[in-house]
């Protein structure tokens, strides 16, 4: 197979382009790709300091490699879920990675803040341990941001991941869901930081792609919670239709933000208050992470 | 030759050579959900394996709460 550029050597092909590069002019691909998002959406200037929320996987850390070789100022924030060995494992890829491209790298413990970890979040709550954990993710990204003075907190969302919330979004009409769900979330409070996803042109497989071959030291392993997820669940049906048809799920997803989205926008008009508790920004009179917070500390 | 399989880690060995996207095909898997790693470097689905060599088809979904 022959690289769509130079005509050397592909090392990957991307169907839903009708495409295949090699190396160098994968790399070339992978970040246009990335600049063209953060054009699109004005996501940041180069005036900007990025927080990049960073897991340890190949996502995050391609995202972080791809914004520090644009020359971007970043920093990096993991997020220590206290998920046994997994979260040992992938809070040292981030320390290797940060220290060897020489940024820095802030953490902070979801124990500390909420309570307990993730594992015990899950038992005392009694839902989905994504479901605390995606909520404690968001609420502390925004508070790292505020504290440290970052205007934009960047995460590695790709294309496969808008889809697969798209498709779940879809499936049960949450409507409110579809209204926010964007590459660039806007701030639209003083207390809430800008969310961008830089990735979400390149699929699942383009990042891994890139991972590997830039040498990106990342955890392979899956979470142990996110096994069953429903994500995944609706991922594998999305891979089987790209199978059949590619282009599927660029189609799915750019369809809905080019043609769709604004449908579902302008019909939520939510009144934001502070959280009479934290001063976190929420809809009702407690945010949703202090009422975890205080779940996890009436079990204790 | 041999195949490496994760989540969870398993090995699978195949007779005789073979193209990549028909070892995709014998081990039913769809090619947008793997890297198909030898050695230090990626392979095309045309690309063809001998029986002496190693692949790794190392999955590139993650899920959860991202």
């Amino acid at each position: 197979m022959k690289c769509r550029t130079c005509g050397g050597a592909a090392v990957l092909e991307l169907r839903r382009h009708n495409a295949a590069f090699c190396t160098p002019d994968f790399f070339a691909f992978f970040r246009r790709q990335v600049a063209e998002a953060i054009r699109k959406h004005r996501m940041f200037s180069r005036d900007e300091e990025v927080l990049v929320a960073v897991s340890g996987g190949k996502d995050s850390l391609a995202l972080w490699d791809v914004l520090i070789d644009e020359g971007y100022r970043t920093t990096g924030l993991y997020l220590d879920l206290g998920i046994f060995e997994y979260s040992v494992e992938s809070r040292a890829k981030c320390d290797a990675f940060a220290a060897s491209h020489g940024v820095p790298l802030l953490v902070s413990r979801v124990a500390d803040e909420v309570g307990a970890p993730v594992p015990v979040i899950q038992r005392v709550t009694r839902r989905p341990p994504c479901s605390g954990c995606g909520l404690s993710k968001r609420y502390l990204m925004n508070r790292a941001a505020l504290e440290h003075g970052f205007p934009v907190v960047a995460t590695g969302h790709n294309l496969d991941d808008e889809a697969a919330t798209l498709f779940g979004s879809v499936m049960h009409w949450q409507t409110e869901s579809l209204a926010r769900q964007s590459p660039a979330l806007p701030s639209t409070h003083a207390k809430l930081v800008r969310r961008v996803k830089p990735l979400y042109r390149l699929s699942e497989r383009e990042s891994a792609a890139y991972a590997f071959l830039r040498r990106i030291d990342y955890i392979v392993d899956e979470c142990p919670f996110a096994k069953g997820a429903t994500s995944l669940a609706h991922k594998e049906i999305l891979n089987r239709m790209e199978d059949a048809a590619p282009g599927a799920k660029h189609d799915f997803v750019f369809g809905f933000f080019d043609r769709a989205r604004a449908a579902f926008e302008t019909s939520q008009t939510a009144v934001l208050n502070e959280c009479a508790r934290c001063g976190a920004v929420t809809t009702g009179t407690i945010c949703a992470f202090c009422k975890l917070a205080d779940q996890v500390k009436r079990s204790s | 030759m041999k195949v490496i399989l994760r989540h969870p880690r398993r090995e699978v060995e195949l007779a005789g050579q073979r193209r990549v996207k028909d070892v995709l095909r014998e081990l039913a898997i769809v090619p947008e959900t793997v890297l198909v790693i030898r050695g230090d470097e990626l392979l095309t689905s045309d690309a063809v394996v001998a029986e002496s060599e190693t692949i790794e088809l190392r999955p590139v979904m993650s899920g959860g709460a991202r």
